[in-house]
């Protein structure tokens, strides 16, 4: 049985073409339940997210079970299959656990190291298990594939830095603040890095926001929109106090907060840490205003070096990552491959016995004057024989291991002696990986 | 006996601070368990030796130089480790540690041996003053490490250098209150340290307050250190200004502690 991967993703296909095969995940019956009933195709997972949509599966026969997933995606989406051709990558064997550890662990992501995809694939497994499209290869593939994004994620500091301006404003807001539960932000302002920053401080629990707008109306429904508080701008600095944390991005040409405005502030909050953030091009608070005491004010600038930087570091943390999943590789595969190689020791073994235990039965009943000992002693040179004749056979196989001769050893032995050979459930396969 | 395990003790707290160090630079887990692990083992040998001694010595093992130093030392190890794991913080260790390390240095420099006691120690109030002095010399010690790393990470802050040891280091607001917590603990033990030492003075040398170099040096921290805590409170100095005036703080009490033992002679000048 092989495993194979298709599908495409922001490295191959542009978001027009993503969009246009994408699963929803509120209809995932229909498609995984096609995809099963599909020739060729035992196991099916449908992974659908903004950046890729890939599909994973065992099957017998690489090449068809590989054109079968292209049709069906065109098929599915009633898409033009030659137009889809160029944008799919495909894998089988090692190249395709590679690819869905590397994927699991986010190292084939956009941004390397985000922690959605993780995510992403345990919903897709959970609805291929749901609707019992995957089977004892793919559980154990993804539930392989969990592991390793966890090794990855404990073992490597590739998640660790914020690589958006709005993380690295939080993750600044720390090393000031420690908690945030009890602090404010104020947001002076509008525009989308803004808000985006401000939802980043309440989703990391801050207590309260208050907005402000050159138009009370804007800054109501902003307030709103963030369970906040909207303030008249003319009584920004009557209650800039309250703030430990300013977002500032309105679209003044001047600078609206200068370091002699914060006197009064900081004497008012008793000299508490003050952290700004300016987002606004031109600036809207004075430069001198890092200067004051306890105040702290970044710009963009300041914090987009703080991404970039946090960016090189997670590429050295991916190259100690790829080696997890290079390790990991290896131990899978053998697995894999056992599941080939035992129930075919196992069938061979049988078949031998039965014709053996045929030809001992036929033996006695014809024979007359029966030595009291014979049966045992046929049996035992018999089962000496068969032992002897199978040994060399059982353990080259065994020793096969993960080189391509496995699937041919198999597959010969198979055709060679009419070997039936079904893949054991989870139990029977327990036992037998136990002998 | 005794002498030995004061060595001991001093070669672990090398080998903690050593760790701490390291710690700081490139931390890791296990390295953070192993120096936690030696500090603690320091200090419960520490422990050892100073109960050691109280027996041998038969008095309370403050009365000259060596002495008061271990006890000093002993008392930062004994308050630090009580604030690495109530805020969690392996960092405080690597600025903490070594100052606890070199009073201990600074102790094996004067004599070790156990003389007789100076007939004006022998009373009962010996233990209550020099303990707790030392109690509160020690909060001041570890105010002034949680300082020092304030005044590092502020620079980081405001200069916007965010990486290596900016990384490391504890969030400021952490150690600001740590700088806090340790001022209100250390200060009311200086104020019992002054009373005790001024009843204490009237019965041995039949007044409470003599102007003595030792006396007015600690009349001068205490009030320090009460301006510090009253600006907190009223109008607000914290961050770095408090973390300024906790170094001068912890510099002034070293002062009033060695600098007037050894420079200048008065009743307290116990070598």
């Amino acid at each position: 049985m092989n495993i194979v991967v298709v599908g495409l993703s922001h490295k191959t296909a542009p978001v027009e073409v993503r969009e246009k095969v994408a699963f929803a995940p509120t209809h995932m019956e229909e498609p995984l339940n096609t995809l099963v009933s599909l020739e060729d195709i035992t196991e099916g997972v449908i992974v659908s997210t903004c950046n890729r949509v890939e599909i994973y599966a065992t099957t017998q026969d690489i090449a068809a079970g590989t054109a079968r997933i292209k049709r069906f995606f065109a098929d599915y989406h009633k898409v033009d299959i030659e137009k889809l051709d160029q944008h799919f990558y495909s894998y089988h064997g090692e190249e395709a656990i590679k690819h869905v550890f590397r994927v699991a662990s986010s190292l084939d992501s956009m941004v390397v190291g985000e922690p959605q995809i993780l995510g992403q694939i345990k919903t897709a497994y959970g609805y291929a298990a749901e609707y019992k499209s995957s089977g004892i290869i793919l559980n154990r593939f993804l539930h392989k594939a969990f592991s390793v994004a966890k090794r990855v994620r404990t073992e490597t500091k590739i998640a660790s830095s914020a690589v958006s301006v709005a993380f690295a404003a939080v993750e600044l807001a720390r090393k000031i603040f420690n908690d945030l539960s009890d602090k404010t932000v104020m947001l002076i302002g509008a525009g989308e890095m803004c808000e985006l920053a401000a939802k980043h401080f309440l989703n990391n629990g801050v207590r309260g926001i208050f907005v402000t707008n050159r138009t009370f109306e804007r800054a109501e429904s902003l307030a709103e929109e963030f369970d906040g508080k909207a303030v008249r701008f003319e009584d920004l600095f009557d209650q800039l106090h309250k703030a430990d944390i300013v977002l500032s991005s309105t679209g003044a040409p001047y600078t609206i907060i200068g370091p002699s405005d914060l006197n009064e502030v900081m004497k008012r909050r008793k000299h508490k840490p003050m952290f700004f953030i300016d987002i606004a091009i031109p600036r809207d608070i004075d430069p001198a205003v890092n200067g004051v005491e306890n105040v702290y004010l970044y710009t963009v600038d300041d914090l987009n070096g703080v991404v970039e930087s946090n960016i090189e570091q997670r590429k050295k943390e991916a190259e100690k990552a790829e080696e997890i999943v290079n390790q990991e590789i290896g131990q899978f595969f053998k697995w894999l491959s056992s599941l080939e190689v035992t129930p075919t020791i196992v069938a061979l073994r049988k078949k031998f016995d039965e014709i053996r235990k045929a030809e001992i039965e036929k033996t006695l009943s014809g024979w007359k004057d029966i030595p009291p000992d014979a049966g045992k002693k046929l049996e035992a040179a018999t089962m000496a024989m068969m032992n002897k004749l199978l040994h060399h056979p059982i353990s080259t196989l065994k020793q096969s291991g993960q080189g391509g001769r496995t699937a041919l050893y198999v597959d010969a032995l198979r055709g060679l002696f009419e070997l039936n050979v079904d893949i054991p459930d989870d139990e029977e396969m327990h036992e037998l990986e136990e002998d | 006996m005794n002498v030995f395990l004061f060595y001991v003790t001093l070669a672990i707290y090398f080998g903690a601070t050593a760790a701490y160090l390291i710690y700081l630079f490139k931390p890791s887990k296990n390295l953070g368990k192993f120096a936690h692990w030696l500090i603690v083992f320091g200090f419960i040998v520490h422990i050892i030796f100073t109960f050691d001694r109280f027996i041998e010595a038969g008095h309370t093992p403050i009365t000259n130089l060596h002495e008061s130093l271990s006890f000093f030392s002993l008392a930062v190890v004994g308050l630090f480790i009580i604030f690495e794991s109530r805020f969690k913080m392996q960092v405080l260790g690597s600025f903490v540690v070594p100052v606890a390390t070199v009073l201990l240095l600074v102790s094996s420099l004067f004599p070790t041996s156990i003389g007789p006691l100076n007939p004006a120690l022998k009373s009962g109030w010996l233990a209550v003053h020099t303990i707790v002095a030392f109690l509160g010399y020690a909060s001041f010690a570890v105010a002034f490490g949680a300082s020092i790393i304030y005044l590092i990470q502020e620079r980081f802050l405001k200069k916007k250098v965010l990486n290596g040891l900016f990384q490391k280091l504890p969030s400021l607001n952490v150690l600001d209150e740590i700088n806090y917590k340790c001022l209100t603990f250390g200060f009311p033990l200086l104020t019992v340290a002054i009373i005790s030492g001024a009843i204490w003075a009237e019965s041995a040398w039949g007044s409470y307050w003599t102007w003595d170099p030792k006396e007015t040096w600690s009349l001068i921290t205490w009030l320090l250190y009460a301006v510090i805590l009253h600006g907190r409170l009223t109008t607000g100095w914290r961050g770095r200004k408090a973390a300024i005036l906790s170094i001068i703080g912890f510099a002034v009490v070293l002062f009033t502690f060695l600098g007037v033992n050894l420079f200048m002679s008065g009743l307290h000048s116990y070598k």
